[in-house]
Parts: structure tokens; sequence; C-alpha cells
């Protein structure tokens, strides 16, 4: 029988598999973070569980921690809180803890992969829906409940039905200063944010092939915007490149008979999918979003579309035009923005924050943006100041943040506050996602570089 | 019923009940006609910060609920009186966004049992499932119908009978059967959940992690 990439990964995973019911369905490596942790550790106690095997579980501190003064004590008493509980459950059942200063600290879904927690043809679990991100490795990835953290944390398995498959190919040469951010807000806005519910996404297609292993983990990570419970692409020379030596990569024998089972996870000619879709890679440009879902995106250059072409119904798309303060068939192109975000599990790798350095070199940050430049991770922080890019920040005006979620989901100080715009490199553009009443505008780095020099919405191609 | 129904063996070693039993549930409507509501809104991320899974209902729908200043939206559904119940009548593609379980806990604890929506997103409605909310999809057409009927009259009662797997608009009868799967729904109305399940096989589940390559 041939088969997809997801099947081989899934099917291998599967414990026991219950008649009309879920899999029991087996979790390699689980990552762990101080917002979704604590209340799953209270279910355990409560029920007097163990953790099964700690060393499959990894702690991380991000979501609400602080970007500026880490080595200070966190001032905010419930964050702080938080990042106590994270520490003392991770001490008590003997799991790996990396917390605010720890060397490999940073957001979740950065340090995964930087730190070769994330294998191929691995299951990754982790207490946030963007868990996607992993898929970029041929990895099965997906976020989870609250109650799953606790069935993991107990017993290394989930009950999950097997999820539909989907592969989405896209082709041709992506044209100029189109990025993988630009490529997956693409796709989101073609399926909707509803679109993929049910699916599991396999991408293909040479697009997909040419990315980095960043760019790769930018699109896997956004899959869950379109409603999908993850995305993958089948794992080549780049990725076995990327892991090999890094610190939890598998060794010696250990490596090469690693290497042999994953140079079989790709889809075989003839395995069929429950939905295909293609589209064409010249279709694609710089995207900004002018909405309140992340499906509510264009290319730069375009008109705000009217609400008739709009999936969702007139009032929701009223209502969110309201919200942002704009109109149907506005250009936005021009539009005064007051804050820019570069980071976040979708956009704070290295190569993100090379792309913001290619149009911000030389040039001078607007008087009227505020702008949060926040690493993924100490070793992209690290990296930032190794390749000179901190230079050419500080020159232009900018400062460099310390790692965490931050602005992502503004549980820290980072906040826009109400009724500013601020173009923004994460991944949701939700209602008050950003501080309550703030105005997402999602865009690559290049956008968001663009926005920050030049104050408006700018068209990143007229500036490369 | 198909043959699922380990939980009823009486092997397990059950603790503690996971939470109440779900059979029937008749009760009145809180109709929020809004499309595509996202867990955010359910429950704004600032309240993520508690380390206990209490008294999340008193932000349900926060930022829509209340103004600034913690006053009462008058014009915002929760805060009218006249709608009351159990069930929750939401828009198309309800619970869409971040996978916070907190958004199911949020709903529990304001006091639905039941969320009824022409579609809802995958992990909601799974993390409904785990807690004890029951996520009941009908058509567009019958979603219609109920909000009709309860703006109509908002004391217009709907009965869901989870064993049957229907759900009945009493004041007209029109009936719907929904999708459930046996596994969840012996859960439901045992008021047992996965925990409870898979503790009882952890020799195969250590079996299973001696063949695992990493
Ligand atoms: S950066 Fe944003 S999306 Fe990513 S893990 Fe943090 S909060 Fe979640």
């Amino acid at each position: 029988m041939s088969s997809t990439l997801f099947d081989k990964v899934w099917d291998s995973h599967v414990v026991r598999n219950i008649a009309d019911g879920p899999d029991v369905f087996y979790i390699d490596r689980h990552l762990i973070h101080e917002v979704t942790s604590p209340v799953a550790f209270v279910g355990l106690k409560s029920r007097g569980l163990s953790v099964l095997y700690p060393d499959r579980t990894f702690a991380v501190a991000d979501h609400n921690t602080p970007t500026i003064n880490q080595h200070l004590p966190v001032e905010d008493p419930l964050s702080a809180n938080q990042l106590k509980t994270l520490e003392d459950n991770a001490n008590q059942y003997g799991i790996s803890h990396w917390g605010l200063g720890h060397q490999n600290n940073g957001i979740v879904h950065v340090v995964g992969p930087e730190n070769g927690i994330t294998l191929p043809g691995a299951t990754i679990v982790c207490g946030d829906s963007h868990t996607s991100t992993h898929g970029a490795f041929g990895a099965i990835a997906f976020g989870i409940g609250t109650s799953e953290v606790e069935m993991v944390l107990t017993t290394q398995c989930i009950m999950q039905p097997k999820p539909k498959k989907m592969r989405i190919s896209i082709n041709g040469p992506l044209s100029k200063g189109v990025t993988p951010k630009d490529v997956g807000l693409y796709i989101i806005s073609q399926l909707t944010t509803s679109g993929a519910t049910g699916y599991f996404v396999e991408y293909a297609g040479d697009v997909f092939e040419n990315m980095t292993m960043e760019g790769r983990m930018t699109v896997c990570n956004l899959s869950i915007e379109m409603g999908a419970r993850g995305g993958m692409i089948a794992p080549d020379e780049k990725t076995f490149e990327y892991i090999k030596g890094r610190a939890m990569t598998p060794k010696g024998a250990d490596w090469d008979k690693a290497m042999t089972y994953w140079k079989t996870l790709k889809t075989d000619e003839d395995a069929t999918f429950d939905k295909e879709l293609v589209f064409n890679a010249a279709d694609i440009e710089p995207m900004i979003t002018y909405g309140t879902n992340p499906g509510m995106g264009m290319g730069i250059s375009k008109n705000i579309p009217s609400a008739e072409s709009v999936e969702g119904g007139k009032s929701t798309y009223d209502k969110s035009l309201a919200y942002m303060g704009y109109a149907e068939n506005e250009s936005m192109i021009g539009k005064k923005i007051d804050y820019v975000f570069i980071g976040s599990c979708t956009n704070g790798r290295i190569e993100d924050f090379r792309a913001f350095a290619s149009i911000v070199k030389g040039r001078k940050k607007a008087d009227n943006v505020t702008a949060w430049l926040v690493p993924g991770s100490h070793i992209v922080e690290a990296k930032i100041k190794e390749e000179g890019l901190l230079d050419i920040f500080e020159t232009a005006g900018f400062v460099l943040r310390e790692p965490g979620c931050s602005a992502c989901l503004a549980m820290n100080d980072d906040k826009v506050p109400a009724g500013k715009y601020a173009v923004s490199t994460s991944n949701r553009n939700f209602e008050g996602r950003q501080g309550p009443g703030s105005r997402t505008l999602l865009a690559s780095p290049l956008v968001a570089a663009a926005a920050a020099v030049t104050g408006v919405v700018t068209d990143p191609r007229d500036l490369l | 019923m198909a043959a699922c129904c380990p939980l009823n063996t009486g092997k397990l070693n059950i603790k503690k009940m996971a939470y109440d039993k779900f059979t029937t549930l008749t009760s009145s409507v809180v109709p929020l006609p809004i499309e595509n509501v996202d867990t955010d809104q359910i429950i704004p991320a600032r309240f993520l910060k508690a380390t206990t899974r209490d008294g999340f209902g008193d932000n349900l729908f926060r930022d829509w609920r209340y103004n600034g200043d913690n006053t009462p939206k008058e014009d915002f559904i929760l805060n009218n009186p006249i709608y009351t119940g159990k069930i929750l009548l939401g828009g198309k593609n309800f619970g869409s966004g971040s996978s916070r379980e907190h958004a199911a806990w949020a709903v529990y604890d304001y006091g639905f049992r039941c969320v009824v929506s022409s579609f809802f997103a995958d992990i909601f409605k799974n993390n409904c499932l785990n807690i004890g909310v029951l996520p009941v999809q009908i058509s567009p057409e019958f979603s219609n119908e109920i909000f009709e009927a309860v703006y109509a009259d908002p004391k217009t009662e709907v009965e869901i009978d989870l064993k049957a797997q229907t759900i009945t608009l009493l004041s007209s009868g029109t009936k719907e059967s929904f999708d459930i799967n046996g596994y969840k729904k012996d859960n439901m109305l045992n008021g047992f959940d996965d925990i409870d399940y898979l503790q009882n096989m952890k020799s195969e589940i250590e079996a299973f992690t001696e063949s695992r390559p990493f």
C-alpha cells in the first residue's frame, strides 16, 4: 500500500486503535511553557499521578516573560507566579527547565529545532497551537489543550482521531520581495481561516524545496491559521544538514540508523490525499492583512476587497473593518503605522532579522514608529550580534530586546495601545491580540522593515 | 453503540470523576450570532495567567462583556437578563484561533454545558469534549431556526439527548441528529476522561516506548 509522509509518521505512533474512537497516539517529544502547563500539573497532583518519562518533556519559559531586564525579578506578580510554578514543577518531576536567563531560553518553537529536540519522523506536541512549526522537519507536530498536556505528562500518549490529509503544492520561482511569510499568508487568504479544518497538510513543490529550514518553519507555523491541525514538509538533505550535530540529535551509530529511517519519510508517488490544492508561485506578492483574522490578507499593492468577495458574511466583515478603521476598496499603501514588531515563532529566527536588516541598513527608523525587535531565542540573539546585524539596527535607531513571545500575544508589557496600528511579523491579528484595542497588520519582515523606516505601509519592493 | 466501552468494565482505577455526567439537557438558549468567534474573544490572553482552573467564567467574553472601566456593556447578549440557560448558540466557525483550553473552561465555568454551532474549530471542540462541555454541530438552517425562535421567545427551550444524539427545538419539534464519536460519547455519559482510559494501558505504552528509535 502506498502511503503519504503523514501516514508513515502517524501510523508508526499508534499504540492502540479504538474502534469508533480515537487512536492512542504516542508522543516522542513534549514541550511545555508557563501558561498552559500549571493546571495540568494541578490535575496530576490531585489524582496522585506521576510523570512517566520526564526526559521526553522540556520546559521553556517564554509566553509572558519580559523582553528587557531579564536579569531582574519579573515585576508582574501573576507572570512571576507562573514562571515560578513552571520551574517548581519541572524540578519536582525531573524535567529539563530552560527558564529566564538560561542560554537555551527562547520561544519554545524556536528553541526546539535549535537544540535538536525536533527530529524528522517524530511526534511533537505542546500546549500552544503554533507547535505546527516543527512540521518543517517532517515531524507530526500540533498544539494540544491543557487536559492533553496532563495526559502526555502521565502517559506519553494522547487520544486523537487521525486527521484527513491535504496536499498543497506550489511550484515556480517566487518574485522579488516574496518571503515564506507571504507564501503562508497567501495560502490562508485563499483557504480562509477554516479552509483546512480537520486536515493535516503536506506542503510540496519546488517553492518549499527551495526554502531554507527557517522559511519552512514559517510556513508550517502558519498552518494552524487556516484551521489545519498541522503542516509538514518531507525531510531532505537540507533538513539533515540543519539537525546534524545539534545537542539532542542522535549521534554516531544512532545517527546512521536514524538516517536510514528518515530517508523513507516521503509521500509515495501513487499515494492519495483527501484534498489536493495547487497554487502558482507567480501569483504571490508581498502580503499584508487588513482585517481581524489571518485570512483577511491581500497582496500589498491591491485594494481591500469588497464584502461580497469575502467568506464569513457581511456583518463579520463590516465589524472587522470598523475595528481596523479601514474601508472597502481602499489601498493599504500609505496607511499610518504606530508600532512595528519583528519576532515570534513565525518570524523570530535569524533569517528574519537578516531580511529586516536588508531594508533598514543605511536608513533611519521613522520618528512616529515604536519598534520592538525581539529575537526568538538567545541563540538567535547571539547570531544577530555575530553577523553584525545589531550594528545595522542600532545605527538605524533600533533597539534589540531579549527573547520571548512578547507582542505576539502581549501577555507581558509589550502591548500595543488601544487604537494604534502595528505591522507585526507574528501570526494573529485578532481583535486585541497585541493588547486591548490594538490593530494588527500581519506581514513579512521585509514589509515590517519598510513600515519601520517610512512610518507608513510601504511596498518593500520599492526599497530593495 | 459500538463495542468501545472499556470504561464500563469496572477494571479502571478511577481516582475521581473528571466532570459531571452528561445525559440529557433541556434548557433555554443564549444566542451569540457572531461568526468566527475566536478563543482570544472567549477568554483574552491576559486572563491566562492563572495557575488553577477556577473563576474563568467571570472573564468569559471579557472585552465584549465589559467596558475598560469594568462596567457591563449593555448591548452585549450575556448582559441581557432575558437570555439565560445552559446552552450557548454561536455563529459559524466557533472557537477558532488559539488552542487555549481556558476558553472551554470559561464556557463551562460560566455555566454552559453545551455549545451549539453550525461549525466548530477543531481544537476548541476537542477541548470541550475533554472537560465536559458538549459541542453540538447542526445545519446552518437549523441554527437559523433556533436563533429566530429564541429571539421571538427567549424562554424557548432546546433539548439535547446525548444517548440518542439528537437536538430538538421544543417549540417547533424540529429535530436533528448530531455526530460524536462513540468513545467521547461514553466518556461524557459517564463523566470519565481520557486520562482514566490511558492509565489503564500503561504496560502497553511502556512496551511501545521500548520500540521507539529516539
Ligand atoms: S510567539 Fe506567539 S504564537 Fe509563538 S509560541 Fe509565542 S505566543 Fe505562541
